[in-house]
């Protein structure tokens, strides 16, 4: 039987602690209060000093409730039932549908054996531009969208879950706005795509603790379907509020902060999330799409920075753009020789061009008088924001390319470009030299 | 010892405190024994009967009053035949045959054999009667491209130690005894192929240390010209995320001229590592014929994979350097990212209370790093030849800024700094090797001279275009400005090189030489030019000829056209060598 305690010894935070024993590291255990019922896991043991983080909150919990412990650490049912189904945090229904408890798979498993993955080489067209041609996006790819609060990040990632070619898409949402919450809902409703979709919400109004089980449940699921040959999407929005309730677990339990008050595990945390993107041989994939709001805007942030140290690139979404600077995705080189031969070379021609035009923007803004070269570089600068860079533009990667050998020629000399000679006369437009 | 065991008491993260029985000493390997798994760990600190212990593995599921046995061994590496294409974890558990017995994910608590069970056609040196002391040959067997030298244990105590019996020619399992050793005072040791060595401690089994000076080339032309690598030396990359340090170690694993390459992937993307590992056994290594994967041994601890082991993964990586360098060999190791490191040591200091230091990192952080790069060098072998490490570690600071601890620290100790720069990569210059803060302390294998005005053309170069961001161009002279050309022109054809063009990523010194000595013919004379758009629309040419020349191959029927081509349009406007260069030139 079960043993029930029914002496809670500390409250802090969000994190309580009881005298027991036999007690595991991860265990669940379920704390029942006069508000009801919910669980909660073991995080640290010392002797008989069990600290467990209650995922409703410790809001109202009195000392005199009752913990039993259930012997197991956190699992999710997995089966086809989840589809087109709406879960919270700790895995139970938002929705009306019944609660699942068949099948359950542990989360927060292991990781995969590298010598088991194997090297990308699915292009995930998107009809952006700044992606597809400049930072292709590859199945199995990690990659954040670095933004802040304002910005359309969450209707980039419904765009691109919309258009990518994938059998199943988790929507992993952490603190967000109600209002985001029915978008994604509405928006995939709409576009056909419910029965085919999960949805793990933690909205800005639910317990902390929940936020932080998002990441773990959303992938442990995503994983089985991929083992079991599902290409599968993963969009987690927003990873900072996830990072947040991480911090405020590490406070209550009186870590050493390493950073801006943040964990010395911030890293290895976000990674062990991150790195359940993959792509299984001979089965599924799992590709992990997420938003980083940067707080002050301000990219050396620990949450942005040790993201972009752990993710395959990112893209900057700024003034509703996708900014060629920083923006980057390390697969591209994956895909990017099969395309086209002069994909390549038009990608890292152009941004340096446009780095260029950096500079002149910069010396025009200072009042100088503006050199031949200069004006060239801002008439190309111009029509690089408005026909590559615009949101708006939806064209597959070849019109794109021949849309960049366009834009060049009605700016420059074919020398200028800094592009080889054998694929100028290839592809330099005719009539305009 | 009898009797050495313990009881656990707490867990916290990866750490867990245990009560234990008899002696245990600090470094010393435990089991904890969860269901019927064993947890390997180690012991960090004691404390009268209690012990902290960090677990290589996640520790769910431990629960108190958990069983430890100790082990009496610190953490070590097997050494032996049968290093090469492997493929190991931190710890150095060999991660195919992981794959082969426990599927797509890392089981907890499984440890294979390192070096496998296998028979070596064995060619003995020493014969009985001989004289051997730690580290002294005892014969060969072939491993891949290398002879590979069996030796007397590194642990072996001084003292009179003769060989006593060694075996025959033949082939012998790795594990079965080839020679026994005695001392004459009744020490006697049975010696296989393999042997064991504490991966915390540095194998000295050398006459003496040499000062590094002889380059050690890896095909990129910004390095070996300008900020160029010893063998035997050190050097380190720090970068902001998405600069390019990875991929320039990768290019350093392809392309580097030594003979044994260990990548020790730290704490970063497993993606990156499967990478090498699928594509080394298809790439040839020109100069051996053979793949690169028989050159080339990886520890990879990705960052998924257990902290503490990550921490332990760079030591495991140095100590097989270190072995392979006893057999008069050059061994490269590249360690991507000395930052996760040392974040594993400020996880591990966190959780064992003590003061921090700056950052958070342990107020020891400095002499640890200091002491992991003073495991390179050249080394001078009791046979007279020489061997050598060399150490290259990515730092990923904080922020991208290279005030932090760990990248300053690391610049204190280091032979060679290759800094990369955000505005660089953003622009999509690579290498984003700054040019004007990076440094090195070896000798290029360019002349001297050369290389240096060259440099020097960079800095005037850089103050003309700050001072053209005060004055405009129209404020600069022509001079001035055909100076800043020129240093857009060194850096566009020169210190950048694509790594994903077949041709332009890997730049033999040869062909460096041909390039640089053309170029400085470029930078270094006065031309005919009436005015900034005539010079600008010569640099242009010029740069365009360079991009055509530097993407052709060597056998190539264009490659010697674009370099007549090059000399003809530097001849059409040539004035005259600037004073200081002509000195140079005409030596
Ligand atoms: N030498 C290079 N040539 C071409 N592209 C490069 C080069 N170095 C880096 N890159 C680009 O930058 C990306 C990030 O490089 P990487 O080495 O992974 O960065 P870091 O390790 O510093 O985070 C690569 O995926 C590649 O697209
Ligand atoms: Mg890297």
């Amino acid at each position: 039987m079960q043993k029930v305690y029914t002496r809670i010894d500390s409250i802090a935070g969000n994190v309580i602690t009881v005298r027991a024993e036999g007690v595991r590291n991860g265990d669940l255990a379920v704390v029942t209060s006069a508000h009801g019922e919910s669980l909660a896991n073991v995080i640290k043991l010392n002797h008989d000093v069990v600290s467990l983080q209650v995922f409703s909150g410790a809001r109202g919990i009195s000392t005199g409730d009752k913990v039993r412990f259930l012997g197991v650490p956190m699992r999710v049912s997995y089966s086809d039932d989840l589809l087109g189904r709406i879960f919270n945090g700790a895995g139970k229904p938002r929705d009306n549908g019944p609660e699942l408890t068949e099948n359950l798979i542990e989360i927060g498993g292991p990781s995969v054996n590298p010598a088991k993955r194997i090297i990308p080489r699915n292009m995930i067209r998107t009809g952006i531009p700044m992606i597809d041609l400049f930072n292709t996006l590859v199945e199995s790819q990690k990659l954040p969208i670095f933004s802040v609060s304002g910005e359309p990040y969450n209707e980039v990632l419904a765009r691109i879950a919309m258009q990518a070619e994938v059998d199943l898409i988790i929507l992993g949402g952490m603190g967000l706005k109600y209002d985001d919450y029915l978008y994604f809902r509405d928006t995939l409703e709409e576009s056909g795509a419910k029965n085919r979709t999960i949805f793990f919400v933690h909205t800005a109004s639910d317990p902390t603790v929940e936020c932080l089980l998002v990441p773990d449940i959303s992938l442990a699921v995503a994983e089985q379907f991929a083992l079991d040959g599902k290409k599968v999407l993963v969009l987690l929005t927003d990873m900072t509020n996830f990072a947040d309730s991480m911090k405020e677990i590490a406070i209550t339990m009186e870590q050493v902060p390493s950073n801006r008050g943040y964990p010395g595990d911030l890293y290895s945390s976000l990674a062990s999330r991150y790195e359940k993107a993959v792509d299984f041989e001979g089965a599924g994939s799992v590709t992990i799409l997420a938003a980083t709001t940067m707080p002050g805007d301000d990219v050396t942030h620990p949450v942005p920075d040790n993201t972009g140290y752990i993710t395959e690139g990112q893209f900057y979404l700024r003034h509703g753009r996708i900014e060629p600077f920083g923006s980057l995705s390390r697969l591209k080189q994956q895909v990017n020789s099969d395309t086209r031969d002069d994909h390549r070379a038009l990608m890292d021609g152009m941004i340096k061009l446009y780095a260029s035009y950096k500079e002149a923007l910069e010396k025009k803004a200072m009042g100088f008088q503006m050199s031949e070269w200069d004006e060239k570089l801002l008439k190309y600068g111009e029509m690089f924001e408005d026909k590559m860079m615009d949101l708006s533009v939806n064209i597959p990667l070849e019109e794109a390319l021949d849309l960049g050998w366009k834009i060049l020629a009605a700016c420059f000399e074919p020398r200028e470009s800094g592009i080889r000679s054998e694929l100028i006369q290839r592809y330099w437009p005719e009539e305009l030299t | 010892m009898a009797e050495r065991y313990g009881l656990v008491t707490g867990v916290d993260g990866n750490m867990v405190s245990v009560e234990f029985e008899g002696d245990i000493f600090q470094n010393e390997v435990g089991f904890i024994l969860v269901g019927d798994q064993r947890l390997k760990s180690e012991v960090i600190r004691i404390t009268g009967k209690s012990a902290s212990l960090q677990v290589f593995e996640m520790t769910g599921g431990i629960g108190v009053g958990d069983k430890v046995e100790f082990s009496g061994e610190m953490l070590s590496v097997e050494l032996g035949p049968g290093l090469l294409t492997q493929i190991y974890d931190g710890l150095q558990n060999p991660l195919p045959q992981l794959a082969a017995q426990c599927g797509f994910f890392l089981q907890r608590g499984v440890y294979l054999k390192p070096i496998p069970d296998k028979e070596w056609r064995f060619t003995p040196v020493a014969k009985k009667g001989d004289k051997v002391i730690a580290g002294s040959t005892l014969g060969t067997v072939p491993e891949g491209i290398f002879s590979h030298k069996i030796m007397v244990p590194f642990d072996l105590p001084k003292g009179n130690w003769v060989v006593e019996s060694i075996k025959k020619e033949g082939s012998y399992n790795v594990r079965d005894e080839i020679a026994t050793i005695s001392d004459g005072k009744g020490g006697k040791r049975s010696l296989s192929m393999v042997f064991s060595w504490p991966i915390k401690r540095p194998i000295t089994a050398y006459v003496e240390r040499l000062q590094p000076r002889e380059p050690l080339i890896i095909q990129s032309r910004p390095i070996d010209t300008f900020f160029p690598v010893a063998k035997g030396g050190t050097y380190c990359i720090p970068g902001p995320f998405g600069a390019g340090k990875t991929v320039l170690q990768h290019m350093t694993s392809r392309n580097a001229a030594v003979d044994i390459v260990i990548i020790a992937a730290c704490g970063e993307r497993a993606g990156e590592v499967v990478e090498t590992l699928k594509e080394f056994p298809e790439l040839l290594d020109p100069r051996t014929g053979r793949t690169l994967m028989e050159r080339t041994i990886i520890v990879c601890n990705t960052s998924s994979m257990p902290v503490a082991a990550r921490e332990a993964s760079v030591y495991t990586g140095v100590t097989i350097a270190e072995y392979y360098r006893q057999m008069g060999l050059d061994v490269l190791l590249l360690a991507d990212s000395t930052s996760r490191w040392a974040q594993a040591m400020r996880e591990m200091s966190g959780r064992l209370e003590e003061i921090p230091g700056e950052e958070a990192f342990p107020a020891y952080l400095e002499s640890v790093i200091a002491s992991f790069y003073e495991r390179a060098g050249l080394v001078v072998l009791q046979d007279g030849s020489q061997g050598s490490v060399t150490i290259g570690g990515t730092v990923s600071p904080a922020g991208g800024n290279f005030e932090e601890p760990v990248t300053q620290a690391t610049l204190k100790v280091v032979g060679a700094f290759h800094g990369l720069s955000r505005e660089r990569s953003d622009a999509r210059k690579y290498p984003a090797i700054d040019p004007l803060e990076s440094w090195s302390k070896y000798p290029s294998p360019i002349n001297y001279d050369k290389v240096e005005w060259a440099r020097d053309l960079l800095f005037r170069a850089n103050e003309v275009s700050q001072m053209m961001k005060v004055v405009g161009e129209e404020g600069t002279s022509l001079d001035d400005y055909l100076l800043y050309l020129k240093g857009e022109l060194l850096d566009d054809v020169y210190l950048q090189q694509n790594s994903y063009d077949e041709i332009d990523s890997a730049c033999p010194l040869d062909r460096q030489v041909l390039v640089f000595d053309l170029l400085f013919k470029v930078l270094g004379s006065k031309f005919k030019l009436g005015s900034k758009r005539e010079a600008r629309s010569f640099i242009n040419d010029l740069r365009q000829m360079f991009i055509d020349w530097n993407g052709t191959a060597r056998d190539d029927k264009n490659f010697e056209k674009y370099e007549k081509e090059i000399n003809h349009l530097i001849d059409e406007k040539f004035i005259e060598y600037e004073r200081q260069v002509a000195k140079i030139v005409e030596g």
